[in-house]
């Protein structure tokens, strides 16, 4: 491949092209008609849908009973998705928060959709606490509101903080979203022709005028808005690792949880926001928005939390036998050589090992291999998810209550529907919304600021 | 209305570099109502206009201090006051375990809060009726040019001297900017009846959904399996017993707790000699008593015993207790009439306790005595 000088600042969007290609290329998903292969990947993503109504029309009707969850196993799939999920949510904020905070601009090609994609894998996991609880229709009393109960909610139980954690992510991301989104609608308002395009276009644009004394406000507010999502994205996985610590189970007990999980989400949130966009970049044409080096610098990010992660493994072991607590000590070696050995050894090869293959430039840029990786990487953070939560309970302090955990049918076509749930948004993304800030990107090609040559 | 109204002159440009000097010259001029209209931030502008810094992340501050202060103060009111329950022997008010919650809601309610501030206050949107709509400037400088617009409102402003200056700082398209007659008629669409008539809509059909999930499909499978159980309810047959009831006698003999047999049934006047109250007369046992003869015995006795029945002939008055013969009764001889009822008064045993009994004995005792006091109560 090419020789890079990482001495000199790379150019975010290559070749300096007009600005007004860059808004004809960003918009014109949205301005033709969709294509065969369109369809046929969203009947893909539909019919994966179809096993998760499927499968929580089985879980409503015959009761959570139909998940292998067991005594002592109580936790299962249900929650090791719902961490899975939110962790892939994390990449998003990441890109769009402290990165801006940071000053990186290569961020702004691939901003836009790592939100979206926060949104939509928020939404997914916001799911799985909602089913779990066997009776969703009274998810409302998850909430502190006054009622004919008299009662009001545990404000010292870190599922409740999971509640206003998760809420407030959602919330937050949406509105950050938004608040990007407002200068496209503009865009895309004043290119619409069709005049129900238009009508959509400028009611959500809101009547945006692109004027300064607008964009002096719009510029402290997205400042303010990144300066609040940073704190909170890693409070979010912070409260979920929680859900796990301030527990007394062995191998859920621990003080390195927070900054473990928070590394590990942002980790599997990279992977997955390198995926979809590997593949966004080749439908699209985005080649030279979302550049090699772009998709360079996040594999920097995934080698750099992929060893923290390794790194947290290795501490819990060392902390395990440096403790004699002999529960905990117990736990380690359990997972490393017990029953659910298979999941902790697929995820240490995953997770630990192939992020390492990234020291070497050739891998870092090469996108075939680094798609690979990415997928390697989900499939590692998804097991370590399972390997925590379901290890742990399988054998805790007590060998008579020891139980074998195996997922059912219905566990499956549910896992398999939240991605299906997930990409379902993703395309429909594609084609309702630009993909990549279009004021953004112009902001940052060579040119398109003041020299200052007069100051 | 043929006379089209003024409302800017535009000057579009093609480099950031001359938009910048644009607005620099534009501002040292003077002029006060202008704008300059790019597709994205410029670096640098907000100091070529003298724009004073933005003054929204006071509106942060306020707003995300008062979600912090508001979410403490209620946890604090839900978990030590209103609901007090001790869980895992943590005290009430457990400051640590709020941090999380507290934390949210002040970025919750500072981040909602800042951007509405912004679009809804700062910059009066949405507002699609604005006269740079629908213009062909607008779409230039949505896309890749950069305008500078300056409004007649402005004092300094003159049609000849804004071409002039609008030409000295190199714009390549200078138009003018006119109202059209619908942004002049413009009124809020929010009185208008479409939009009434949406919102009314809107109303019926969110109440009329939660009604019908509230107390229809709630009561519907499977999400009414909580209720209806595979399982034997008191009133429901069964084919278990001989006697095709659900429901069992209780082995005989059994009685209810606190019940003790009462063996004076049909015995008045033994009732009398025998039974002794065994209260104190106290201030507390007498309010108990005052409570209970207010609710069960007021009705037809009246507030003060007299027989003034409140009923209003639907049941015949009772006698006074005032008269003589009450008032010479033992307590335990009140105490029978309570429990086993006389003439067409009922028992009252399943209304009021032994205790409640005696407690309103007591206080019959008290009303008799405040109508017919002693000498030595006068002095």
């Amino acid at each position: 491949m090419s020789v890079v000088d990482y001495s000199q600042e790379l150019s975010v969007v290559e070749g300096k092209p007009p600005l007004r290609s860059l808004d004809d290329l960003i918009a014109k998903p949205l301005e033709v008609k969709p294509d065969r292969k369109f369809y046929i990947a969203l009947s893909v993503t539909l019919s994966m849908l179809g096993l998760f109504v499927i499968g929580l029309a089985l879980t409503f009707w015959y009761g959570i009973g139909m998940w292998g969850n067991n005594n002592p196993v109580g936790w299962a799939f249900d929650i090791v998705n719902f961490v899975f999920w939110v962790g892939i949510g994390h990449a998003g904020t990441l890109i769009s928060a402290i990165l801006f905070l940071f000053r990186q601009k290569w961020r702004t090609g691939i901003a836009r959709f790592a939100e979206g994609m926060t949104i939509f894998a928020v939404m997914t996991a916001l799911l799985f606490p909602l089913i779990h609880v066997g009776r969703p229709w009274l998810d409302g009393w998850l909430l502190p509101y006054p009622n004919q109960h008299g009662v009001w909610t545990n404000f010292t139980s870190p599922l409740l903080w999971d509640v206003f954690a998760v809420s407030t992510y959602f919330a937050v991301s949406l509105i950050f979203w938004y608040v990007g989104l407002i200068p496209d609608f503009g865009s895309l308002r004043e290119r619409a022709t069709g005049k129900f395009k238009k009508i959509i276009y400028s009611t959500f644009s809101l009547g945006w005028r692109f004027s300064n004394r607008h964009w002096h406000h719009y510029e402290m507010v997205y400042l303010i808005l990144a300066g609040f999502a940073t704190p909170l994205v890693l409070s979010v996985h912070t409260i979920v690792s929680f859900d796990f610590a301030v527990s007394i189970i062995p191998g859920w007990h621990t003080t390195i949880f927070p900054p473990y999980f928070v590394a590990g989400a942002v980790f599997s949130g990279f992977a997955m926001v390198q995926n979809v966009l590997i593949a966004v970049r080749k439908i699209f044409n985005y080649e030279h928005i979302i550049t090699v080096d772009t998709l360079e610098k996040m594999n920097k990010i995934m080698l750099v939390t992929g060893s923290m992660v390794g790194y947290a493994y290795a501490m819990e072991f060392f902390i395990a036998w440096y403790s004699g607590v002999q529960a905990e000590t117990f736990t380690f070696f359990n997972r490393a050589l017990g029953p659910y050995a298979w999941a902790y050894w697929i995820m240490v090869t995953c997770n630990v090992i192939s992020p390492q293959l990234f020291w070497v430039k050739k891998i870092r840029r090469s996108v075939p291999v680094m798609f690979v990786i990415a997928i390697f990487v989900n499939v590692g953070m998804w097991f370590e998810r399972f390997v925590i939560v379901v290890t742990s309970l399988s054998r805790d302090f007590l060998p008579s209550s020891w139980a074998y955990y195996t997922p059912t049918y219905v566990d499956f076509m549910i896992l398999i529907g939240s991605f299906g749930f997930f990409f379902t948004w993703i395309l429909l993304f594609t084609k309702a919304l630009p993909v990549v800030s279009m004021a953004e990107v112009k902001a940052v090609v060579d040119g398109s600021q003041p020299s200052h040559e007069d100051h | 209305m043929n006379e089209k109204i003024l409302y800017s002159y535009t000057g579009v440009f093609n480099s950031p570099n001359a938009i910048i000097n644009a607005a620099e010259k534009v501002s040292e001029k003077g002029y006060k109502k202008y704008d300059v209209h790019t597709p994205y931030p410029l670096h640098g502008m907000n100091k070529a206009m003298k724009l004073p810094p933005s003054k929204l992340g006071y509106v942060a501050l306020v707003i995300g201090l008062s979600g912090a202060l508001s979410a403490l103060l209620l946890m604090f009111w839900m978990s030590a006051v209103d609901y007090p329950i001790v869980i895992g022997g943590k005290p009430l008010f457990s400051f640590p375990a709020y941090v999380p919650v507290i934390f949210e809601v002040t970025v919750l309610s500072a981040s909602i809060a800042t951007v509405l501030t912004m679009l809804f206050i700062f910059f009066k949107l949405p507002n699609n009726a604005h006269p740079l709509h629908g213009t062909e400037y607008m779409k230039n400088v949505a896309a890749d040019k950069y305008g500078i617009s300056i409004q007649a409102e402005d004092e300094k402003f003159d049609e000849v001297e804004v071409k002039k200056l609008l030409e000295e700082c190199g714009a390549i398209n200078i138009t003018a900017i006119y109202y059209d007659e619908e942004e002049i008629n413009h009124k809020h669409k929010i009185l208008e009846p479409k939009f009434i008539g949406f919102l009314l809509f809107t109303a019926l059909l969110t109440s009329g959904v939660s009604y019908f999930t509230l107390n229809k499909v709630l009561y519907m499978s499977p999400f009414n399996w909580m209720m209806e159980q595979n399982k034997l309810n008191p009133q429901s047959t069964s084919t278990i017993f001989a006697d095709g009831f659900g429901m069992r006698n209780p082995v005989e003999g059994t009685i209810p707790r606190g019940y003790l047999p009462y063996p004076y049934k049909g015995q008045p006047e033994a009732a009398g000699v025998n039974l002794i109250n065994p209260l104190p007369v106290t201030k507390q046992i007498l309010d108990i008593g005052q409570k209970k003869f207010d609710i069960y015995c007021s009705p037809c006795h009246g507030f003060n015993g007299e027989g003034d029945s409140r009923l209003r002939g639907q049941f015949p008055n009772p006698p006074s207790l005032h008269s003589e013969k009450v008032r010479t009764w033992s307590d335990g001889r009140i105490f029978h009439v309570i429990t086993d009822g006389q003439n067409i008064m009922p028992s009252y045993s399943s209304q009021l306790n032994t205790d409640e009994k005696w407690a309103v004995v007591h206080y019959i005792r008290t009303l008799q005595r405040a109508l017919n006091a002693k000498e030595s109560d006068l002095q």
